[in-house]
């Protein structure tokens, strides 16, 4: 008889995020601090311009890579933020969201049995991408002693003769954490010695607070052109719903991806496409002015949990925050459920973002300070209550 | 460091030293030296409350007034704006470029006094040439706040 389902499929396990997301839904008047979208709504100039595009008529398919207007736009990005230059008509391609951007690249580069290295804690679509397209994903421990950063140790023990790839997911989801140009440089050092490429997700890059402009390993001489970057137009200008990423690389493989997309996917939305070249063309200042928020919410939000003891790395990036729960001497899911129950806040196990996010949560900070300060106050009691005061 | 204070202010009066210095990563006695310093250079010059009054009993007309006047010699329009913003029942007085000089924003219980405070008062003053009075029918949105209530949080509980 033939089998219904596809075994690889069934293989992958649910998102941890989900089954918690589930519980959270049922419960009456809970606070969230588990959302991992920006609570700004997308700047108006922005959506002014997707409705133009409505208003015109502008309601065809684009071409498979996307508006080359965008693309233009793009590199001219690129170029200014990193001094890195593109090739708009052949090394870029926009996609659904950076998520798909993974996706593709995993599909485009990955023969059967090739291994791919992802450090964790982080997003959690890396390791099931990698699975659907017959990699086979070599998890790194990221370690809070070192800041939740890869360091080329963890990294070459894990390379072995069949490493493809390794993922660079930073500025992190959950942890928050970044790596600096000098710690990529070190990174790169080992990508080009092993001969393996690099698939860096910068989706949070415009939100970092070192107070230095962002770094990307592209920017190191010679990693261009093993580098599959994904970025997206979600998190820097809260644009989650309009659906709308891009990557880019080295052609062969960007020629690759667009194969796939055009076939999955066809182009990504049109609409989208046009506020996106207005967010490109004149968003920075509007990214500015959001960084500057989020910044002083991260400020806030370390400020509390310092007064309630409960010990955090400072995270340098995204929005969120990811202390450690290791002194209740309860797992992740345990403190999470009990907060919920108790005290009615709902933040995100760290084990939902792999093994090693274990004895941590994940706390979003894109929440308004008054919604903050009293999810703050709520945990704050929590807290007290556990530790018996 | 004033620039970030006054926009964190200017959205919250309330806000403690303590916190304020949190939110901008300095110390409390940095911040509150620096809002000393600028309270006396008269850069911040009070600490309001952003009320809409339309949600409460209190009744209230507020009306727009374009003014033109006569300059006087010496003294330019700053003399007469001063003789304006005297009255108490005058909220705000702007000098304008364009068709008329100054704009002029009453506060008064009913219409019928916002006029009579017109016609009695503002119109009789020697330099003044003409008014014309616009009633504020409703605020949307003031100071940069949005005055109606903020909308429901659409997102997801939980998302990766």
């Amino acid at each position: 008889m033939k089998k219904l389902l596809s075994e690889k499929t069934l293989g992958i396990k649910p998102s941890g995020i989900r089954k918690f997301f589930d519980i959270v839904s049922t419960m009456e008047g809970a606070i969230s601090l588990g959302v991992g979208e920006p609570d700004f709504e997308t700047p108006w100039f922005i959506r002014d311009e997707g409705i133009y595009s409505l208003e015109k008529g502008r309601t065809f398919y684009t071409s498979n890579s996307g508006l080359r207007e965008l693309k233009v736009e793009i590199a001219k990005y690129l170029e200014r933020r990193f001094g890195v230059p593109y090739d708009a008509d052949h090394e870029i391609t926009i996609t659904v969201g950076g998520s798909e951007g993974i996706d593709l690249a995993f599909r485009a580069m990955l023969n059967p049995g090739d291994e791919v290295i992802i450090p964790q804690p982080s997003y959690v679509s890396y390791e099931p991408c990698a699975v659907l397209a017959d990699g086979v994903p070599v998890i790194i421990e990221l370690k809070e002693k070192d800041r939740f950063k890869l360091t080329p140790e963890e990294l070459l023990e894990k390379i072995t003769p069949k490493t493809k790839l390794l993922v660079l997911p930073f500025p992190n989801n959950p942890t928050g954490s970044v790596m600096t140009s000098e710690e990529l440089e070190e990174i790169a050092g080992i990508i080009k010695e092993k001969d393996i490429y690099v698939v860096s997700d910068e989706i949070y890059t415009e939100l970092t607070y070192t107070g230095k402009p962002p770094a990307s390993i592209i920017q190191v001489p010679g990693m261009r052109d093993r580098t599959i970057l994904i970025n997206g137009f979600s998190k820097a200008y809260a644009m989650t719903g309009w659906r709308l990423g891009y990557a880019c690389g080295p052609k062969d493989i960007i020629a690759q991806m667009i194969k796939v997309h055009q076939f999955a996917i066809m182009c990504a939305p049109t609409t989208s496409q046009y506020a996106a070249v207005a967010a490109m063309r004149d968003g920075d200042q509007a990214v500015a002015k959001m960084r500057d928020s989020y910044n002083q919410r991260r400020r806030y939000v370390l400020d509390r949990l310092k007064k309630m003891n409960l010990p955090c790395f400072e995270p340098e990036g995204a929005f969120y925050v990811f202390p450690s729960i290791q002194r209740f001497k309860m797992t992740s899911e345990e403190f999470a459920e009990r907060l919920l129950t108790e005290e009615k806040v709902a933040v995100v196990p760290g084990n939902a973002f792999g093994d090693s996010g274990e004895g941590f949560i994940r706390i979003s900070y894109a929440y308004s300070l008054k919604q903050l300060e009293e999810a703050l106050d709520r945990i704050s009691c929590f807290i007290a209550k556990l530790d018996g005061k | 460091m004033r620039e970030k204070i006054l926009a964190v202010l200017e959205k919250n009066a309330r806000i403690d030293i303590h916190e304020l210095a949190v939110l901008l990563g300095e110390s409390e006695t940095a911040v509150a030296n620096e809002i000393a310093e600028m309270e006396k250079e008269h850069i911040i010059c009070g600490y309001h409350t952003l009320i809409n009054w339309d949600n409460t009993s209190n009744e209230k007309v507020v009306a727009l007034i374009e003014v033109q006047v006569t300059p006087q010699r010496d003294q330019g329009f700053d003399r007469i704006a001063e003789r304006i913003y005297q009255y108490d029942e005058v909220n705000a007085v702007y000098l304008m470029s364009g068709a008329f000089d100054f704009t002029v924003f009453i506060e008064g219980k009913t219409m019928r006094e916002v006029a009579q405070f017109v016609s009695d008062k503002l119109a009789p003053l020697e330099s003044v040439r003409g008014t014309a009075t616009h009633f504020v029918l409703k605020k949307y949105k003031d100071h940069g706040t949005v005055l109606s209530a903020p909308e429901q949080d659409e997102r997801q509980l939980i998302s990766p």
